[in-house]
């Protein structure tokens, strides 16, 4: 397991170094001259309009609770997909059940016509 | 001394994955190249082979913008954050049955803890960098995620379920009798189309999508910035082919020839697929992928667990036909639904194409009748 860690360490300290060194270097090789037109944000060639930073209307708010719900079920389902054999029928069932409120929510959800991009 | 080797090796594997991320980017090009009667690159070097190496060259010479108004930190490491993961699932990935580095017991369950980071990159970019497209396209891959990720590891589950371990070294071992991809067809289509949406790829590249949004979250990205979140793009395309290998086509298994070299013939072979799936296919529209994953992969992922838990209680040749089944179920009901939405859009077309004469009677008719009602 430690070794499992340090490998996980290592790798994860080698991307994030190969990533600073990569945007790092045009430091060095590239041309630096700034303007205030150069910088100005791309909206189709023409002078920006308007803050982009707006009270965005998150239209699948609804699908975002429903995602944190069934991906915490997802965590739940994996530790009974690996012992499955051991508890056979009987595991079977009681995860038919939990999996069935869900779907039971979800039809609730999808009949109420909350799954819809609004 | 040993941490110095596990250094090296790591390295070593980094070098591999960056040489295979740069044949993916070259055999996109050529590949897309040959699907549109063209012939991709040619200049530079054998058949355009140094391409990848010219185009890094001059995104290096190219100056390092930041947008007025930009939210600097965010914004200059944002593609950092995007890049780091792509790397990272690596450290559980296996190549080899020798390759014992990290096996982790959680394997493929960590892989995806990690890739879930990559969107979040895309997000953080979007929004730092006060463009409205940007905005737009980190927004639409936020929902993209919430769409794609929960069928798409539930579909894993049944691999899991009948490796009995988590661990891709298992799951690997597991396929040596019969691949996966035999025991749960319908498990690999609906992990397919959840990787083709993990991956931003057509026809799920909404966040990009360049003939909509400029070119989405990275529009305001320049210089090796934008060249980060372009290797971290291919890049994940090699990971997740390699991925899928290990998953469902069982691995490095095969007759004959030694086993890296199956494993890189099925990935990418996968490779191909996935761009032969970007010159085929338009792109859909982000409220339809939400509808694809909520209402047709989700239930369908729950069917396949389903499928799969009572398959492994009774037995494999049970599972099997039931998984074929249920895949030859959803191929019909999506040609069904998408016949059905052609048929819609036809009909709207001949509306709207009908010849004036009509039109104008139309008319005619529509104001005898209000005249005479007023009449």
């Amino acid at each position: 397991m430690f070794d499992a860690i340090l490998i996980f360490t290592g790798f994860l300290m080698i991307g994030a170094l190969l990533g600073f060194a990569l945007v790092t270097l045009p430091r060095f090789m590239a041309p630096s001259r700034p303007g205030e037109l150069k910088s100005v944000t791309y909206e189709c060639g023409e002078r920006p309009i308007g803050e982009p930073w707006v009270k965005f209307r998150v239209a699948y708010y609804v699908f975002a609770l429903a995602f944190v719900v069934f991906d915490v079920e997802a965590v739940f389902l994996y530790p009974w997909a690996v012992i499955i054999r051991q508890l056979g029928i009987y595991g079977l069932v009681q995860m038919a059940i939990f999996i069935g409120i869900l779907v039971l929510g979800l039809a609730y959800a999808w009949r109420k016509g909350v799954l819809k991009w609004v | 001394m040993t941490l110095l080797k596990t250094l090296i090796g790591m390295l070593a594997l980094v070098m591999v994955v960056l040489v295979n991320t740069i044949v993916v980017m070259w055999c996109e090009r050529k590949w897309m190249g040959h699907m549109q009667s063209r012939q991709g690159p040619m200049r530079t070097g054998f058949h355009g082979a140094l391409q990848p190496f010219a185009d890094a060259l001059k995104l290096l010479g190219k100056e390092d913008l930041v947008p007025a108004g930009a939210d600097r930190i965010l914004y200059l490491i944002a593609p950092i954050i995007a890049f780091t993961p792509s790397i990272l699932v690596y450290a559980a990935t296996p190549w080899v049955a020798a390759f014992t580095g990290a096996s982790f017991d959680v394997g493929i369950f960590m892989v995806f803890a990690i890739a879930a980071l990559f969107p979040v990159g895309i997000l953080v970019a979007g929004w730092s960098s006060h463009n409205k497209y940007s905005l737009i396209g980190g927004f639409r891959a936020a929902a993209q995620q919430i769409s794609y990720e929960v069928p798409m590891i539930l579909a894993v589950l049944g691999v899991v379920m009948l490796a009995g371990s988590m661990g891709l070294q298992q799951i690997v071992e597991a396929q040596a009798g019969v691949w996966n991809v035999i025991t749960q067809p319908f498990a690999f289509i609906l992990f397919f189309v959840g990787m083709l949406a993990e991956l931003n790829r057509t026809p799920f590249d909404m966040p990009e999508a360049e003939s909509e949004l400029v070119a989405g979250f990275n529009t305001e990205y320049s210089s090796m910035r934008f060249a980060l979140f372009f290797v971290a793009e291919y890049m994940n395309v090699f990971t997740w082919s390699l991925l899928t290998v290990l998953l469902f086509l069982g691995g490095w298994s095969g007759p004959l020839l030694p086993g890296i070299v199956w494993l890189f013939l099925k990935t990418y072979l996968l490779v191909f697929v996935i761009i032969w799936v970007r010159a085929t296919f338009p792109r859909v529209r982000v409220d339809q992928l939400m509808e694809i994953g909520w209402k047709l992969l989700l239930p369908a992922a729950l069917l396949n667990v389903l499928i799969t838990a009572v398959g492994i209680v009774t037995n494999l040749v049970v599972l099997s036909v039931l998984e074929f089944a249920a895949a030859a179920a959803l191929v019909w009901l999506v040609s069904r639904l998408g016949k059905h939405a052609g048929d819609r859009v036809r009909e709207a077309a001949v509306e709207r194409h009908a010849p004036p004469r009509t039109r104008a009677a139309e008319a005619t008719v529509a104001s005898t009748e209000t005249e005479g009602a007023t009449a």
